[in-house]
C-alpha cells in the first residue's frame, strides 16, 4: 500500500521539479518577482513535506536547507542571486537522482549543500527547545487539581470542551465539577459563548506533559491551572486537608471568611454558600476533590497491604448467581404487583428494590469474570509441543489477556481455542524452508487477542501463514454438493464453508487435523454460547478468525413479546425494530411472507404458524425485524409486551434437540416464557421453503 | 453515520494518504486541491472537519480557514491544519485565523488519527 502511495509521490516530485526549473529560469530573468520565488518555494517546501512521509529522508534533509534560503527570500531577508539559482538548478537534477532511486555521490551532494548552508547567514532557524526539561511526575501516580477556563470564544476555534474533559478521564481516575458562576441571566446569554469553566482533581502517572498535552490545541484560549496535590509519599493515611484548607488554597475564599465561619456551629459548607461567601458547585467541588484523593489514598493503601482475596469454590458462587437470578424474577414480580395496586409507599419499596437488585446484579456477575489470560497461558506449551512435533517454528503472542468474561464462557472457550490454535499452526504456518522462499521469516507467528466490543468480547486467532485459498474451499464445498458450481457468493461466505461438518481442505490426514471434524464442533460450542464466528485470509499473509462472544450468559436484555396465550422472549441484542402488519400488507404480499421496511423487502416468520399456536392473529399483529448475519428477518408475534430482564434457564434434555429454542426464562407472574434462537428460527424456516412440501 | 472530514492540500500524494488513513479508519472524505477548490465544494455540502494544508496556490490554509469562520454551517467544525516544524508563524496565524489544531509533517497515520480523535470526538 505504502508503495502506491510512495509512486504518485515519485510523479508528482518529478512534476514540481519541472515547474520549480522552469520557474528558476524565469527568476534568473527577473530575480524580485514574488510570485515566482512564492512558487518556488512551494514546490519544495511540497517535495520537502511530502516526501518525509513516504520515507524520501535523503531528499528530505537535502531540501530542507535550499527551503530555509526561499523563505528568506520571500521574507525579504536574501536576494537571489545567479549563484543561487544555480546551485538551486544544480539541487534540482540531484532530487531528481534520488527519486529515480539512484544514489548519487554524496561527496557532490554534501558540497552542494555546504554552499547553501554558507549563504544562511547564522544558525538555521533552530529547532524548538521541545520537552527537555524531566517530567518528574512521570511514572508516579500523581493527584493533580486542574481548573481550566475556556475563554468565551472557544467554541469559534472549533473547539468541544468536552472532549478535551473525556480526553483526561482516559488519562486516569478523575472528578470534574462544572462551575456555572459565569453563566449570564438567559436574555444576556450569547448561545455561541462559552461560560462553564470545569474544576478537575485527576490522579495519573503519566506526568505532567500528558496533562498539557490535552490542553495543547487550547493553550492560549484558556486559564488551565496546573497544581499537585497528592502524591503516593504523602499518603500516611485516609485524612486529606479539610474543606476550608482547600478552598483557600484554590483562591475561591479568603481565610479570614473561613475563620468567621467556622466560629458557628453548622456545616462549614452550608454557611459558606447561605451567606453568599462562595457558590454551591464551588463548594462541590472541593468536596470532590477531598473524597477523591481519600478514595486513591484507600486504594493506594490497600494495593500496598497486597490485594486482599478469598478462594472460594466455584459452585458457591454458582449458587449465588443463581439465587440472584432467582432474586431478579421475584424483584420484577413485586414491581408489576406494585404496578397494578396503586400504592405509593409499596411502589417506593418496590423501587428501592429494583435498584438494589440491580446494583447486586452487576456486582455478582463481576465476581464471575475471570480475566482470560489464564486461558491464553496455557497455549503456550499446546504450540511448543505442536510446532516441535510438525517441525515447525512457530511462537505465540498474546494480548489484551486481562478482558474479562464470564466464567463459564472460558470454560467452554478452550476446546474451540485449541482446535483454531491447532488448524492454524497445522495448516496455516508453513514449514520454515517454503516461509523462508517465500521472503518471510522462518518462525511463524500465530496471535491470540482478545478485546471488549460492546457487550461482545471478540477474541482473535490471527497467523502469519498462507491463508486460506477461497477459490479451493470453493471447489471442495462444489464437490461435497455444499454449493452450487454457480452460486454468487462473497469471500466470507464461501470462507465460512470450512465450519461446515465433514468439510476438510487437507488431502491427508495428520494427527494433528485434516479429518474434516472439528471446524464444526467449533461452531458448534461457540453457537452454544451466542457467538459467531467469522473468517477472513489474505492469501500468502495468513489468516483471522474472530469468535465474538457475549460477556455474560446468566442474564440478557430481552424483548419481551406474547402469542396467543404464551410468551416468548427475543434477545435484544438481535432486535433492530417492531413494525405493525396489518391485514392489508398479508394482502398486498399476495401470500408471501414478505414486508416491504423502509424500501427494503424483509421476509417474515408468522410464530403462530411455526410454533403451531391455536386461535386467530389479531387485525394488527406485530413483527421483531431482527438482524441475522447480513440479513434481516422479522418474527410475527400478536403483541409485544416490553423489555425484560431474562435470566436464563436452561431447559431440560427432553426438549435438546429443539434448535429454535434456546432457553426459558420465568416471568415475574411464574410463567414460563421460552427465549427464541432467532437464527436457527430462520434458517428452518429457510429450509422448508426451498424443500418443496 | 460516519463523518465526513475534507482534506485539502496541494500535494496529490499527501491528499491521498490522508483520504485513504481516514476511509480506513471509517470517516467519510472530501478531497479538495486548494482552498479556492475546498469553498467551491464545501457550498454545495456540509463536512464534520476540516484538514488543511497551509501553502497552496490560489487560495492559502490561512484564508481558507477565515472564509470557512465565516460560513454558518461551518463556524463551530473542527479545523486542523497541516504545518512543518519551521513554519511557528504560520502556525500562530492559523490559529489566529481559527484553527483548531494542527499536525506537524511529516506525520504518520496512526498520528494523524490520534489528532482526528482529539477534535473530533
Amino acid at each position: 500500500m505504502k508503495d502506491k502511495h510512495a509512486q504518485v509521490y515519485q510523479q508528482e516530485a518529478s512534476e514540481l521539479l519541472e515547474e520549480l526549473e522552469a520557474a528558476l529560469l524565469e527568476l534568473k530573468d527577473d530575480s524580485t518577482n514574488k510570485e515566482l520565488i512564492g512558487r518556488i518555494f512551494r514546490a519544495l517546501h511540497t517535495i520537502k513535506g511530502s516526501g518525509a512521509m513516504f520515507g524520501f529522508d535523503n531528499i528530505v534533509s537535502f531540501t530542507h536547507d535550499i527551503e530555509n534560503i526561499y523563505d528568506l527570500i520571500r521574507n525579504n531577508k536574501l536576494k537571489v542571486t545567479d549563484i543561487l539559482t544555480g546551485l538551486t538548478l544544480d539541487a534540482c537534477d540531484i532530487i531528481r537522482d534520488i527519486l529515480r532511486g539512484g544514489s548519487p555521490d554524496a561527496s557532490i551532494r554534501q558540497a552542494l549543500q555546504k554552499q547553501f548552508t554558507q549563504l544562511i547567514s547564522g544558525p538555521a532557524d533552530g529547532q524548538s527547545g521541545g520537552s527537555s526539561d524531566e517530567d518528574r511526575h512521570e511514572g508516579h501516580e500523581t493527584t493533580w487539581r486542574i481548573r481550566f477556563r475556556p475563554r468565551q470564544d472557544i467554541f469559534a476555534a472549533g473547539v468541544n470542551p468536552v472532549l478535551l474533559l473525556a480526553e483526561l478521564k482516559d488519562l486516569g481516575p478523575c472528578r470534574i465539577t462544572a462551575l456555572t458562576d459565569d453563566i449570564p441571566m438567559l436574555e444576556d446569554i450569547d448561545p455561541e459563548s462559552c461560560y462553564i469553566s470545569w474544576d478537575i482533581v485527576l490522579t495519573t502517572d503519566q506526568g505532567e506533559n500528558a496533562i498539557r498535552d490535552v490542553f495543547i490545541f487550547v493553550e492560549d484560549r484558556c486559564d488551565l491551572f496546573l497544581e499537585v496535590i497528592d502524591w503516593p509519599t504523602l499518603a500516611d493515611d485516609n485524612s486529606y486537608k479539610k474543606l476550608g484548607e482547600i478552598l483557600t488554597e484554590r483562591g475561591d475564599i479568603h481565610p479570614n471568611t473561613i475563620q468567621k465561619a467556622l466560629g458557628a456551629q453548622k456545616r462549614l459548607g452550608e454557611i459558606l454558600t447561605s451567606e453568599g461567601h462562595v457558590t454551591p458547585e464551588r463548594i462541590h467541588s472541593a468536596l470532590a476533590e477531598q473524597e477523591h484523593v481519600r478514595e486513591m489514598r484507600a486504594r493506594q493503601s490497600a494495593a500496598s497491604a497486597g490485594a486482599a482475596t478469598i478462594r472460594v469454590p466455584a459452585e458457591r458462587l454458582d449458587t449465588l448467581v443463581d439465587m440472584v437470578g432467582e432474586l431478579v424474577t421475584v424483584q420484577s414480580r413485586l414491581s408489576q404487583l406494585a404496578e397494578r395496586i396503586i400504592d405509593t409507599d409499596l411502589a417506593l419499596v418496590a423501587e428501592e428494590i429494583e435498584r438494589l437488585t440491580a446494583v447486586l446484579r452487576d456486582n455478582t456477575m463481576s465476581i464471575r469474570m475471570l480475566p482470560i489470560s489464564n486461558t491464553f497461558s496455557k497455549f503456550k506449551r499446546l504450540v511448543y509441543d505442536l510446532s516441535r512435533e510438525l517441525g515447525k517454528d512457530v511462537r505465540l503472542i498474546t494480548q489484551g489477556g486481562e478482558t474479562e468474561l464470564d466464567k463459564t464462557v472460558i470454560e467452554k472457550l478452550n476446546d474451540p481455542l485449541v482446535h483454531l490454535i491447532r488448524n492454524s499452526i497445522d495448516h496455516g504456518i508453513e514449514a520454515p524452508d517454503i516461509r523462508a522462499a517465500g521472503g518471510k521469516p522462518r518462525a511463524g507467528m500465530v496471535k491470540l487477542s482478545a478485546e471488549h466490543s460492546g457487550a461482545h468480547v471478540l477474541i482473535k486467532i490471527e497467523d502469519d501463514g498462507a491463508g486460506i485459498d477461497a477459490a479451493r474451499v470453493r471447489r471442495r464445498a462444489v464437490e461435497k454438493n455444499l454449493l452450487s458450481p454457480d452460486a454468487v457468493l462473497s469471500e466470507t461466505e464461501i470462507l465460512s464453508f470450512i465450519l461446515a461438518p465433514g468439510f476438510s481442505l487437507s488431502d491427508t490426514v495428520s494427527s494433528v487435523s485434516g479429518r474434516g471434524v472439528g471446524m464444526d464442533v467449533v461452531k458448534k460450542s461457540i453457537d452454544s454460547l451466542g457467538g459467531t464466528i467469522e473468517i477472513a485470509s489474505r492469501p500468502g499473509a495468513g489468516s483471522t478468525i474472530t469468535l465474538k462472544l457475549p460477556l455474560t450468559l446468566a442474564i440478557i436484555d430481552s424483548l419481551l413479546v406474547k402469542t396467543g396465550d404464551s410468551f416468548f422472549v427475543v434477545p435484544l441484542a438481535s432486535v433492530e425494530e417492531c413494525v405493525e402488519l396489518s391485514r392489508a400488507d398479508i394482502e398486498q404480499a399476495h401470500g408471501r411472507h414478505v414486508i416491504t421496511v423502509r424500501n427494503e423487502i424483509v421476509p417474515y416468520i408468522p410464530l403462530r404458524k411455526s410454533f403451531a399456536i391455536a386461535g386467530a392473529p389479531p387485525e394488527i399483529e406485530q413483527i421483531i425485524i431482527s438482524s441475522v448475519g447480513s440479513e434481516r428477518i422479522g418474527i410475527v408475534v400478536d403483541q409485544v409486551v416490553g423489555e425484560h430482564q431474562t435470566v436464563i434457564k436452561n431447559l431440560g434434555k427432553f426438549y435438546r434437540d429443539i434448535q429454535e429454542v434456546s432457553g426459558a426464562t420465568i416471568l415475574g407472574d411464574g410463567t414460563v416464557a421460552l427465549i427464541l434462537d432467532v437464527a436457527k428460527l430462520a434458517a428452518k424456516a429457510e429450509a422448508e421453503t426451498l424443500v418443496p412440501a | 453515520m460516519s463523518k465526513t472530514i475534507m482534506t485539502v492540500d496541494d500535494s496529490a500524494s499527501v491528499r491521498q494518504m490522508v483520504a485513504f488513513t481516514l476511509k480506513e479508519a471509517g470517516y467519510g472524505v472530501i478531497e479538495a486541491s486548494d482552498g479556492e477548490d475546498a469553498l467551491v465544494k464545501l457550498s454545495g455540502c456540509s463536512i464534520h472537519m476540516l484538514l488543511t494544508d497551509l501553502n497552496m496556490p490560489h487560495l492559502d490554509g490561512i484564508g481558507l480557514i477565515r472564509a470557512v469562520r465565516q460560513s454558518p454551517a461551518h463556524k463551530f467544525i473542527p479545523i486542523v491544519m497541516l504545518t512543518t516544524e519551521s513554519q511557528a508563524e504560520k502556525k500562530q496565524e492559523g490559529k489566529q485565523a481559527g484553527a483548531t489544531g494542527w499536525i506537524v509533517k511529516p506525520f504518520s497515520p496512526p498520528q494523524l488519527i490520534a489528532v482526528i480523535k482529539k477534535v473530533l470526538g
